[in-house]
């Protein structure tokens, strides 16, 4: 047994980072940041999208080495130069963009990250651990089935029992609630509390205030890579920590609802009994009818994984109909290609914008013209107007608010600038309908102000909106009408005026479809 | 057709796929770290002309064996210098090494063109020592083709079996994700090389050691690059290779056989027939995204800053 007398003091942090510097062509992302964990703890960490969170976990998991500053463990120095240190000093980390191999199994993906996997492996072993753990932690997956055919929620799942299983002892958790259910956050955080009373100290970031009030004992709040202040929970409420976040007090958007609808008009948007054939974990859609008019949101409600990816893939024409017929703006486009369905005018933002909107190695320049390049080709397809591109580009941050480096590569953005640029780029050419998949996930608070008030513009703009969210408050404060998703069918539809979380909650999990 | 001749086209098959199959394996499991190398053609010159040399200097064909698979292994680190260290394109570096392996195979080879060796000794298979004399000698095999098959379960288990071979496969996949689980990506393909290296080293010693008997200059032929759309073919699985060198090499004899059996068809449309059927397999099988190529082949690492 190593030496008891400095472990599990109260006053020597777990972790002391020190003075930490870490720049980027043309950005300070980390500025002599101080940032401490102790034993049984979780320390929350926010701030605005690209303030410098991930960074700073990154430079302590060892994926980044920092400009300067110092990493001291139970107060003692030590260096981290890759994670395979950061992993021999029990560190773990689930990062914010996924690090799961689509091509290997869910079983193969966490063998990878076990810290004590055998030579030779035995898979009924590994099968084994996660089974168990799962069902400790109310973690669902099944083991055999390949990452690619996963939704985002089951893959942060898997990320999170990666973690689990890892034997760390201090966890890294960037944005782990993100993609997942209010129940889910809920199971999450049970465990986080079972984790913390272990001795475990947590470090998790996220974007929601709610949350961190909820489960931190701690909260440090970056801005612009700096820390801009350090409390603990008893002293924290909202407004102050959204005043540290952006230097002001935010105000909601105005959703205000949309007016009595002429009756009269066609539909932008008509599914007529739409089935698709499911391939590998999808849900394959069953009967389903749905139009969206010009001039509303409608609001998709369901757990991930119910066939929301497939409606959303399915009216850009990603996937195809089996069965059932796709009009779009009255013209009968079931069989039509991505192209001609975009320059009809539909926008799409998809659920997973690093490896669904985006080439990760172009700039974002680049990307931004990528969906559009018929309407900036010259000289007959050989020439490109990066000139007319980069002013619109300016024009549509300015109009949201946004801004984000254009010349850096995709795969460099913080993951909130990556999702404010699928925005920007989805949004700013006036489409007439528009699917977006959780448009705000990993939006900083005002961020996501501003891209609800965005869509509440096209709105009353006239365009139509496929509002697909888990975030029912989003879809309450938004929608003109609300579906929900189970199993793949449309198991109800409400104005959301006459009904309220908890029906649409319960029908969610497909709790009351037995009885209807 | 005599019956003779259909177990004439078999054992020849059996020979000239052998080493097919042995550059193939190495080659899956290269390219399952990522790295595609277009110099094979070059490794297996510079690998059949070393291990012909020690043969012959020593004697011994089993080292000469030896010697061809290590140069092969080292022509390979030749390419990880290029691509991992260096971070050089792939498909440049990887024919500078092929024409780099052409002038250092006429090299090593020029004093041995037409010297005698004693090849790897031939064993009969057991069980047919009852055969008449013409039809055992078909079957006399030498350790080298014995070994193939084991060589390529070995490889398959070492695939996805151990843990050496996940931690390959994330690397060629994502080497950002294998790094975030502590592993160097930059040395894990160095190693894929080396170990693919060895087993072409042994595909080219069977060439000149153990089935040619002798050293000509470019003696293999064009096979480096059959082996690399062979990998394509088996959909980077070293099982399915085991079919693929086997068909493509019966392809190769029965079009020999055709041409010697003197039907008239013009002996360069014969001389297609095996690319044809490796074209035809492409298209039928096509790619489906179960048996995609690994998501990083030919992609440079350049590591986290
Ligand atoms: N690999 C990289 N190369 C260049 N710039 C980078 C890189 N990683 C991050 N940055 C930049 O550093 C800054 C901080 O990014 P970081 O990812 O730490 O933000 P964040 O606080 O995690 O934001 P979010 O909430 O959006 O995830 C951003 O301006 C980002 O563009
Ligand atoms: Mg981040």
């Amino acid at each position: 047994m190593p030496d008891q007398s400095h472990q599990g003091s109260a006053q020597t942090p777990f972790i002391a980072m020190r003075e930490i510097t870490k720049t980027f062509p043309g950005v300070v992302a980390n500025d002599q940041i101080n940032f401490d964990v102790y034993r049984s703890e979780i320390h929350a960490l926010l701030g605005e999208n690209g303030a410098g969170k991930s960074t700073l976990v990154k430079i302590l998991y060892g994926y980044y080495r920092a400009d300067a500053g110092r990493i001291l463990l139970d107060g003692k120095p030590v260096s981290i130069r890759s994670p395979q240190d950061a992993r021999r000093a029990n560190i773990g980390m689930v990062f914010q963009e996924f690090t799961l191999i689509p091509a290997l199994s869910v079983a193969e993906n966490i063998a990878l990250f076990l810290p004590e996997l055998p030579a030779v492996l035995n898979r009924r072993e590994i099968h084994r651990q996660i089974q168990a753990l799962s069902e400790r932690y109310e973690l669902h997956v099944d083991p055999q089935v390949m990452v690619a055919g996963l939704s985002v929620g089951e893959r942060q799942k898997v990320e999170i029992l990666k973690l689990l299983l890892s034997n760390a002892r201090i966890l890294i958790l960037d944005e782990p609630t993100r993609v997942l259910a209010p129940h889910e956050v809920v199971a999450l955080f049970r465990v986080l509390d079972h984790l913390r009373q272990d001795g475990y100290a947590i470090i998790l970031i996220t974007h929601k205030v709610k949350e961190v009030l909820q489960c931190a004992d701690r909260i440090t709040v970056l801005r612009a890579g700096r820390v801009a202040g350090s409390l603990p929970r008893a002293e924290a409420d909202e407004g102050k920590l959204v005043t540290l976040m952006f230097g002001r007090e935010l105000v909601g958007p105005k959703a205000g609802r949309q007016k009595a609808r002429d009756e009269a008009v066609p539909p932008l948007l008509e599914l007529r009994g739409v089935e698709t054939r499911a391939e590998g974990a999808e849900t394959s859609l069953k009967g389903i009818d749905l139009r969206v008019y010009p001039g509303e949101i409608v609001g998709v409600a369901g757990v991930s994984g119910n066939g929301q990816r497939e409606l959303g893939d399915i009216v850009l024409g990603m996937i195809r109909c089996a069965r059932g017929k796709k009009l779009l703006f009255g013209e009968d486009l079931t069989h039509a290609s991505i192209g001609t369905v975009r320059r009809r005018g539909v926008a799409f933002v998809p659920e997973d914008p690093l490896t669904m909107a985006a080439v990760p190695f172009m700039t974002v320049l680049e990307n931004m013209a990528l969906t559009r390049t018929w309407h900036y080709a010259r000289s007959g397809g050989f020439r490109v107007d990066w000139q007319a591109i980069r002013s619109d580009v300016q024009d549509a941050m300015g109009r949201f608010g946004f801004s984000f480096p254009l010349y850096a590569p995709a795969r460099a953005l913080s993951g909130g600038n990556l999702q404010r640029m699928t925005i920007v780029r989805e949004l700013a050419h006036g489409p007439r309908l528009i699917i977006a998949s959780y448009p705000t996930r990993g939006l900083d608070v005002q961020s996501a102000i501003a891209a609800r008030q965005a869509l509440i513009q096209a709105r009353d703009d006239g365009a139509g909106v496929l509002l697909i969210s888990e975030d029912l408050e989003e879809l309450f404060a938004l929608s003109d009408r609300l579906i929900v998703l189970y199993g793949g069918r449309i198991v109800g539809t409400f104005r959301p005026e006459e009904t309220d979380a908890y029906t649409v909650g319960h029908l969610m999990t497909g709790a009351e479809v037995q009885h209807v | 057709m005599t019956l003779l001749s259909v177990l004439g086209v078999i054992s020849s098959a059996i020979f000239s796929g052998t080493s097919l199959l042995y550059t193939t394996l190495g080659e899956v499991i290269t390219e399952r770290s990522g790295i595609v190398n277009l110099g094979l053609e070059g490794v297996l010159l510079v690998s059949a002309s070393t291990g012909f040399a020690v043969a012959s200097l020593t004697g011994n064909p089993y080292l000469g064996v030896l010697a061809a698979a290590l140069a092969g292994g080292l022509m390979n680190l030749i390419l990880g210098y290029l691509v991992v260290t260096r971070r050089g394109n792939q498909l440049a570096s990887g024919l500078a090494l092929m024409f780099f392996g052409f002038g250092l195979s006429a090299l090593i080879g020029k004093p041995y063109v037409g010297a005698k060796i004693k090849g790897l000794p031939r064993i009969l298979l057991p069980g047919l020592q009852e055969l008449p004399r013409l039809y055992a000698s078909l079957f006399r095999f030498d350790l080298l083709i014995y070994l193939v098959i084991p060589a390529a379960v070995l490889v398959w288990w070492l695939l996805f079996r151990t843990r050496w071979g996940l931690g390959l496969r994330a690397v060629g996949e994502s080497a950002d994700t294998a790094f975030a689980s502590g592993r160097n990506p930059w040395l894990i393909r160095y190693q894929a090389l080396f170990v693919g290296g060895l087993l072409a080293g042994l595909g080219a010693a069977h060439l000149s050691i153990a089935y040619a008997m002798n050293w000509t200059e470019y003696m293999t032929a064009g096979r480096g690059f059959i082996a690399v759309a062979l990998v394509i073919f088996s959909k980077w699985h070293p099982l399915r290779a085991i079919v693929g060198a086997l068909l493509f090499s019966a392809a190769v004899a029965f079009q020999l056989l055709l041409q010697s059996s003197g039907i008239k068809v013009s002996p360069f449309l014969l001389d297609t027939i095996p690319y044809l059927l490796t074209l035809l397999v492409l298209i039928i099988w096509g790619g489906t995204r179960k048996h995609a190529a690994p998501a990083s082949l030919g992609r440079v690492y350049h590591g986290t800053e």
